[in-house]
């Protein structure tokens, strides 16, 4: 499989990354070289494998239903670049 | 008797499924330990995973998997006794990790099914595919501030149990039948307190059209409907608009629409334009949840008796008609109320009276069972005083009309208004000597054969006292002085 | 007396213990230190009021007799940690400003434990690099040189401030995280330790995440005991992971009895990679006949699968990254880089925010899990992950140890593997597989290569065995005896 340079446009917005119609192509020789490369596992007989999900045989532990946390905005929204408040502010949405 | 929409080429037939987002019952967040509660002051209940903070992971709340657990149980389905968390990964500034934790290839519930009951046709089967566990994502005002939008991530986190339907119904009133049934089973439940207004259950109904029989045809999703009247509007609305394009020519475009209550209408959502692609994958941060027999058969030990099960039991224990049952268990406040006036009483004099006299009440008043002021106990001891004859059927509703404004109980309506039946013999019989004496001829008539004029004398008492004296006593005490 | 730098922490906390000097004094020789070697450019954040007044708490503590497990010692965290009140930043420019509320797990543990952390090291931009040239802050030096060259040398990554930290003799100890070798490799590069302990030993909350399933929190040290006890006060279950294994912390440094006699020790063929310098070759087999010496039994065994590991980690690594780095977003915390909408502000901010071998990996990651390459990439990945696991189990049906090279090369200059990723990637080459399969692994410094400039053994156990690990690594470094020492050119730089 050997991406295009549309492909590569489109990655790129799903990774929500601004990328320059000239980096375009360089990126999409970078690309297609790794993935070119990692195309080899294509080889490896994996019939009837389960996919790894986790390193360590565990199960998920849980948690009891307690409210143990939050109430404080304020560490919540120390960080923020825009705020209101205790709101956090980006620019205006239109659904 | 099919639900059909004319368009200009003939019939069509409308099919729709739908995905119900219930909020899950539960003092915690799915994965973190900040409260639910709804209307809170914005961001004060966010934890640092909530908000997505760096380094941050989730832990399960036990208990939602129980609620979900138990839901799938009571909508009959399949326990998977191994699932999976995914991410579902996109960028919204409501979803702080930049996805959402859910459940893709491996839910926690599988096939289900939901039984819909009409009063004038054949029960519906609608198929339940799956019920998966997943967050809910912060919320967006878009129309506090002229330039931005403002962001608060209460909600986010939030334990969702996405319900998805098969695509099972054909008509707007089996949609909202349909959601009012799940919304009963889940209170049932104690799993999702159903309440709409204020989202903790929200519909995405998908939409197509077809000649009848025909092939599916293209669906559309309508997102985040929260009422079932809406629900319909926005069906028949869909179902229009289809007909329309298909019969103008063109072909309906699979999209995703948002419903605009004030208009009536739905419409494309312009954020959601953009290809979907979520790339699923399972979260690394999570290993597969394993239910054990035991976790599963508690629950199963545990669940309430469900509408299917109580209608069944009103039906042949209690000896009610269908469709009274089916009324009586459509919410559980009310079967709860109903069994609690049923309860040592003849279950169908305290069904009528529910189904009767309080519906009327409710209705007028715009009240919901749970704000009745007439406690079930209060209109159990009022049907006792009909039974034991302090009341007649007519005086019972007029003191049922006062309690009901009032709050107060039966016996002391009857007192202050002077209500209570009069069953002093003695009295009825002094009552009745004066009334023979004052029409002597009326009394020879009837003594003369002449039987009608039987009803003229308990007209007669009645008028005496108002109406209050028992009726019986005063029809044996006059046909006694009558053939003296 | 030596230089109180030069002490590891065995040797340090002796000396607290003892009174021969204070941890005021230990930690301002370090905070000398640091000043002294800021051409290596170790340091994202320089601690000093905060090391000492932390320093002045822990000699009271000491007064008091409530000292910690490791109390009074000067270390350097990995700024992937994050660190309440104190900028933490993974070395990317994304994270610009951001003071965290919290601390990391292992960062608190560590504090409890009574170390003192003097400074935030380096890093490649969220861990992701093996040579520590992809920070925003600039690249770290290795305090290493070439026998008669003054090229500068990469010091590995992505833990490669920590790893010169140690190496330096700034500090006897620092934390790093390894994802597919980001501890072992710069340890191996620097002359120093490192342990990778199984996955799940170490919480991961509060670590800035690059790929969830492979990261790793792990001591570097000049010495294997001295990792030892540091792990020991790094290690433990901890609630808010998931992932975090809930088991008993083994007293790691006393399961260094110095007696590897009919311990069985694995040589997998398939690590003798192709092209493999002559000293690394050496290295390795001096280091069989170490432990055969010392009555270890020495067994020849196959990981089949050895050479899909590479790819494995690129798709597995990158996917899990794309989505962890997807909360960068300029929204909550960090950098912001305006946009005409919401969309252009996310596109600008990451563009700016995140270095090109970031983005680079985002990008693999967000192709591999999209619709209609999952299966044939990410899934297919994850099934040979599977099989690579396999082949370890296997061996260890065998061997109780395996024993391999670090790295197929020793430290090489800035620049040297020119921009073809794949040539940087293949530095990964030995240390990746154990990543995979989330077993423990450690590197130790066992003796120099042609070039005059350190080599690192590895040595990988089976899951929850570090105590085998810390045995049979205490046996080859007392074999190896490697005293040597990097030229302090920093100093008069």
């Amino acid at each position: 499989m050997s991406l295009d340079k549309a492909t590569v446009a489109r990655i790129a917005r799903l990774a929500r990354i601004r990328v320059e119609d000239e980096q375009l192509e360089p990126l999409r020789r970078e690309l297609n070289n790794i993935l070119g490369w990692v195309e080899q596992l294509g080889e490896v007989d994996t019939a009837g494998v389960e996919p790894m999900t986790s390193v360590t045989p565990m199960t998920l532990r849980t948690r009891v239903d307690a409210v143990t946390d939050g109430g404080y905005p304020e560490k919540v929204v120390a960080n923020a670049p825009d705020g209101v408040e205790h709101f956090f502010a980006v620019p205006k949405v239109i659904e | 008797m099919s639900y059909r929409l004319q368009g200009a080429t003939g019939e069509w037939e409308v099919v729709i499924g739908m995905e119900v987002h219930s909020q899950v019952v539960s003092n915690a967040k799915l994965f973190s330990g900040a409260a639910t509660a709804f209307g809170a002051a914005p961001n004060s209940q966010v934890s640092l995973v909530d908000a997505a903070m760096p380094g941050m992971l989730p832990v399960i709340n036990a208990h939602c998997v129980e609620q979900a657990v138990r839901t799938g149980l009571g909508l009959r389905a399949e326990i998977n006794k191994v699932s999976v968390f995914d991410r579902k990964n996109y960028f919204y500034p409501d979803l702080p990790q930049g996805y959402q934790i859910s459940q893709f290839t491996q839910p926690i519930v599988g096939k289900g099914v939901v039984t819909l009951d009409f009063p004038d046709r054949e029960s519906v089967d609608v198929g339940i595919t799956r019920l998966h566990l997943e967050q809910d994502a912060g919320k967006s005002l878009h129309d506090q501030d002229p330039t931005r939008s403002l962001i608060d991530l209460n909600r986010s986190g939030v334990a969702l149990m996405e319900i998805v339907s098969e695509p099972d119904m054909r008509s707007p009133e089996e949609a909202g039948a349909f959601l009012r049934k799940l919304r009963a089973i889940l209170r049932y439940l104690g799993t999702c307190d159903g309440n709409m207004e204020e989202g903790s259950m929200r519909a995405d109904i998908n939409v197509s059209v077809r000649k009848p029989g025909g092939d599916l045809g293209t669906r559309c999703e309508i997102k985040n409907v929260n009422s079932i009247r809406f629900l319909q509007q926005a069906i028949v609305y869909e179902a229009g608009r289809q007909i329309e394009i298909i019969e103008g020519g063109d072909e309906v475009r699979q999209e995703t629409r948002l419903f605009d209550p004030n208009k009536g209408e739905t419409r494309s959502m312009r954020s959601k334009e953009e290809a979907h692609d979520y790339r699923y994958f399972p979260d690394p941060d999570l290993m597969p949840l394993v239910l054990d027999d035991d976790f599963i058969e508690r629950i199963r030990a545990d669940l309430p008796e469900l509408p299917d099960e109580k209608k069944a039991r009103f039906v042949a224990d209690l000896g009610l008609g269908a469709e009274d049952a089916g009324v009586l268990v459509a919410e559980r406040e009310i079967a709860d109320y109903f069994e609690a006036v049923a309860a040592g009483r003849d279950a169908r004099t305290a069904a009528n009276w529910v189904i009767g006299n309080l519906f009327g009440a409710l209705n007028k008043s715009g009240k919901t069972i749970l704000q009745c002021p007439v406690a079930p106990a209060q209109l159990g001891a009022l049907i006792d005083l009909i039974t034991d004859g302090t009341l007649s059927n007519r005086l019972a509703k007029e003191v049922f009309e006062v309690m009901f404004e009032t709050g107060r109980d039966a016996e002391a309506v009857i007192d202050e208004k002077g209500l209570r039946q009069v069953s002093d013999s003695g009295a009825i019989e002094g009552l009745v000597d004066g009334i023979l004496a004052a029409n002597p001829d009326k009394v020879a008539e009837y003594r003369g054969g002449k039987d009608k004029l039987f009803g003229f004398f308990v007209g007669q008492v009645m008028k005496a006292t108002q109406g209050k004296a028992n009726p019986q006593i005063v029809n044996e005490i006059l046909k006694k002085k009558l053939s003296e | 007396m030596a230089a109180l730098t030069d002490l590891g922490i065995a040797g340090a906390l002796d000396g607290l213990a003892k009174g021969d000097f204070s941890a005021r004094e230990l930690t301002e020789a370090s905070l000398g230190a640091l000043e002294r070697a800021r051409p290596l450019n170790i340091a994202i954040t320089e601690l000093p009021e905060q090391a000492l007044a932390v320093a002045d708490a822990a000699d009271a503590r000491r007064k008091a007799g409530e000292a910690g497990a490791m109390d009074g010692v000067p270390i350097v965290m990995k700024d992937l940690f994050c660190t309440e009140g104190v900028l933490t930043t993974a070395a990317s420019h994304i994270l610009d400003g951001f003071h965290p509320t919290y601390s990391a797990t292992v960062a608190t543990k560590l504090a409890e434990a009574g170390a003192i952390t003097i400074a935030k090291a380096n890093l490649d931009e969220f861990a992701m690099g093996s040579s520590n040239e992809t920070s925003h802050y600039g690249p770290v030096a290795n305090p290493w040189t070439r026998t008669g060259g003054d090229a500068r040398l990469v010091p590995g990554g992505s833990s490669g401030g920590s790893a010169a930290s140690v190496a330096a003799r700034v500090v006897a100890g620092a934390t790093g995280t390894d994802t597919g070798g980001s501890i072992r490799q710069p340890a191996a590069f620097t002359g120093i330790v490192g342990m990778k302990p199984t996955y799940g030993r170490c919480s991961r909350w509060g670590i800035v995440a690059f790929a969830s399933s492979l990261d790793q929190a792990g001591p570097m040290t000049r010495s294997v005991r001295d990792a030892a006890i540091m792990l020991g006060a790094m290690a433990g279950f901890d609630p808010k992971d998931s992932t975090s294994v809930d088991r008993p912390v083994p007293d790691f440094a006393a399961a260094m009895s110095g007696d590897v006699r009919g311990l069985r020790v694995g040589v997998p063929t398939e690590y003798r990679v192709e092209g493999m310098p002559a000293d690394i070759e050496a290295l390795w087999q001096q280091g069989i006949d170490w432990l055969k010496t010392a009555g270890a039994e020495i067994v020849e065994v196959s990981l089949p699968h050895t050479k899909y590991a590479l790819p494995v980690y690129y798709i597995v690594a990158p996917a899990e990254a794309s989505s962890n780095l997807a909360r960068y977003d300029g929204v909550r915390y960090g950098l912001r880089v305006p946009g005409a909408d919401l969309t252009e502000m996310y596109e600008n901010t990451r563009a700016a925010g995140f270095g090109h071998e970031v983005q680079r990996r985002i990008m693999i990651g967000t192709y591999v899990l999209s619709a209609g390459y999952y299966d044939a990439y990410y899934l297919q990945a994850q099934k040979v992950r599977t099989r690579i696991a396999e082949d370890f189990r296997k061996a260890y049906e065998q061997v109780d140890v395996l024993l391999t090279p670090t790295t197929p090369s020793a430290a090489f200059a800035f620049g040297e593997k020119g921009d073809d990723p794949i040539a940087m990637y293949l530095n990964d080459v030995l240390t990746v597989p154990a990543s995979l399969a989330g077993l423990p692994a450690i590197s130790l410094p066992a003796g120099l290569g042609a070039e005059g400039t350190p080599l690192g053994l590895q040595l990988i156990g089976r899951p929850f065995d570090e105590e085998t690990v810390f045995r049979a690594a205490g046996v080859l470094e007392e074999a190896a005896g490697f005293d040597h020492r990097p030229d302090a050119w920093w100093e008069e730089a």
